[in-house]
């Protein structure tokens, strides 16, 4: 970790040596008194939650909304960011971390919005941690009262793993993609609050079941909200939005 | 491939734990994963021999206890095991399930010298 960022949890750690006395059955230690064991009993993303809870609360303390979202490559997570951000810029502002693994392509599109942006290129990493995002916000230095996208790498699978101190996760999902994807990749749709169906406009052409696709989601996260919409024809782009005031209101309290 | 991260992970708390203690060797590490907890162990062991590379773990004896899943239905409320995130409670058949076990990632213990 980085010397920059205080990222040293050395204070926290819980850790204490066994006496002889207790009974190791699985380490055969008591004849080796140069040998010792470590309780360690340590989350192994500790690290990592420890600096989502440190971005969550700068976000909290900014009235920043801030949102991580998920999906497969190619869902239309950049499309639906650019026709927001467009829809939205006199109502909300707004500011954008992206995650590729290269290129600033998406940034690119993004800043052609006129929105703040910062691209984080992971290289070879297959999804944002909590570290990345601290250093990306403490770059972009996001205004009070915003809300702040955190367009994660496309992939339904690792991320799911990292909180990176979002107040919200969504996953979108494409009805060119399968509608048994909630069932094939579960976590990801078990660790988020919304799910935006992508792509309507397609249905006609596609045999994608979206009752169905539903249904999986559900199966996986009863709470999940789910919107239908699509960018291309603007179909239920109004659902999207208001969602998105609402939370927005939520976080920035008058 | 967030194996590879989470093997990092745990070189990191093993390599800090052990300077505490003073050590030049880690001979054992003890890992509890979930059964539900998204690692997949072939990846898991692929990114291990690379993470542990040239680092005092590089020769530790590594224990993994996999922790099976439990659910706890918030309908019926009875408990029961949870092989997938998708599963109905084999009670009632409802969906409202909250995770109990099975979500473990954890370095439990060092033996080192």
């Amino acid at each position: 970790m980085c010397a920059t960022c205080g990222c040293d949890t050395g204070a926290t750690i819980t850790m204490h040596e066994h006496g002889h006395q207790h009974d190791h059955s699985d380490h055969h230690l008591h004849e080796h008194s140069h040998k010792k064991v470590v309780d360690v009993e340590q989350d192994i993303l500790h690290e990592n939650n420890l600096l989502a809870e440190r971005n969550r609360g700068y976000f909290d303390a900014k009235n920043i909304l801030a949102l991580n979202l998920v999906s497969s490559p190619g869902s239309g997570k950049t499309s639906l960011l650019e026709k927001t951000l467009t829809d939205l810029k006199g109502d909300l502002n707004f500011a954008v971390i992206e995650g590729d693994q290269q290129t600033t392509n998406d940034a690119d599109r993004i800043h052609a919005t006129g929105t703040k942006v910062v691209q984080i290129n992971t290289g070879k990493g297959c999804h944002l941690d909590a570290h990345m995002v601290l250093h990306a916000v403490q770059g972009m230095k996001p205004v009070q009262d915003s809300v702040l996208f955190i367009e994660n790498v496309g992939n339904l699978v690792c991320p799911a793993m990292f909180d990176l101190g979002e107040k919200e996760r969504v996953v979108i999902i494409s009805v060119t993609e399968g509608d048994d994807k909630p069932l094939k990749y579960p976590d990801m749709f078990h660790s988020s609050t919304l799910c935006i169906i992508n792509k309507t406009d397609l249905l006609p052409y596609v045999p994608f079941d979206i009752e169905k696709v539903k249904a999986n989601a559900k199966k996986i996260n009863p709470a999940l909200e789910i919107i239908e919409l699509s960018c291309t024809s603007g179909e239920g782009l109004t659902t999207w939005y208001n969602w998105l005031k609402l939370k927005a209101v939520a976080a920035m309290p008058a | 491939m967030h194996e590879l991260s989470v093997v990092m992970s745990i070189v990191d708390i093993a390599l800090e734990q052990a300077a505490k203690k003073d050590a030049v060797i880690i001979d054992e590490i003890e890992l509890d994963i979930g059964c539900l907890s998204t690692i997949e162990m072939n990846a898991f062991e692929f990114a291990w021999k690379q993470g542990v590379k040239r680092t005092i773990l590089e020769r530790a004896v590594k224990k993994v206890n996999r922790i099976k899943g439990k659910g706890h239905c918030s309908d019926c409320d009875h408990t029961f095991e949870l092989e997938n995130l998708y599963d109905a409670c084999p009670f009632c058949g409802g969906y409202l399930i909250g995770i109990t076990a099975g979500k473990e990632l954890r370095v439990k213990s060092l033996v080192v010298s």
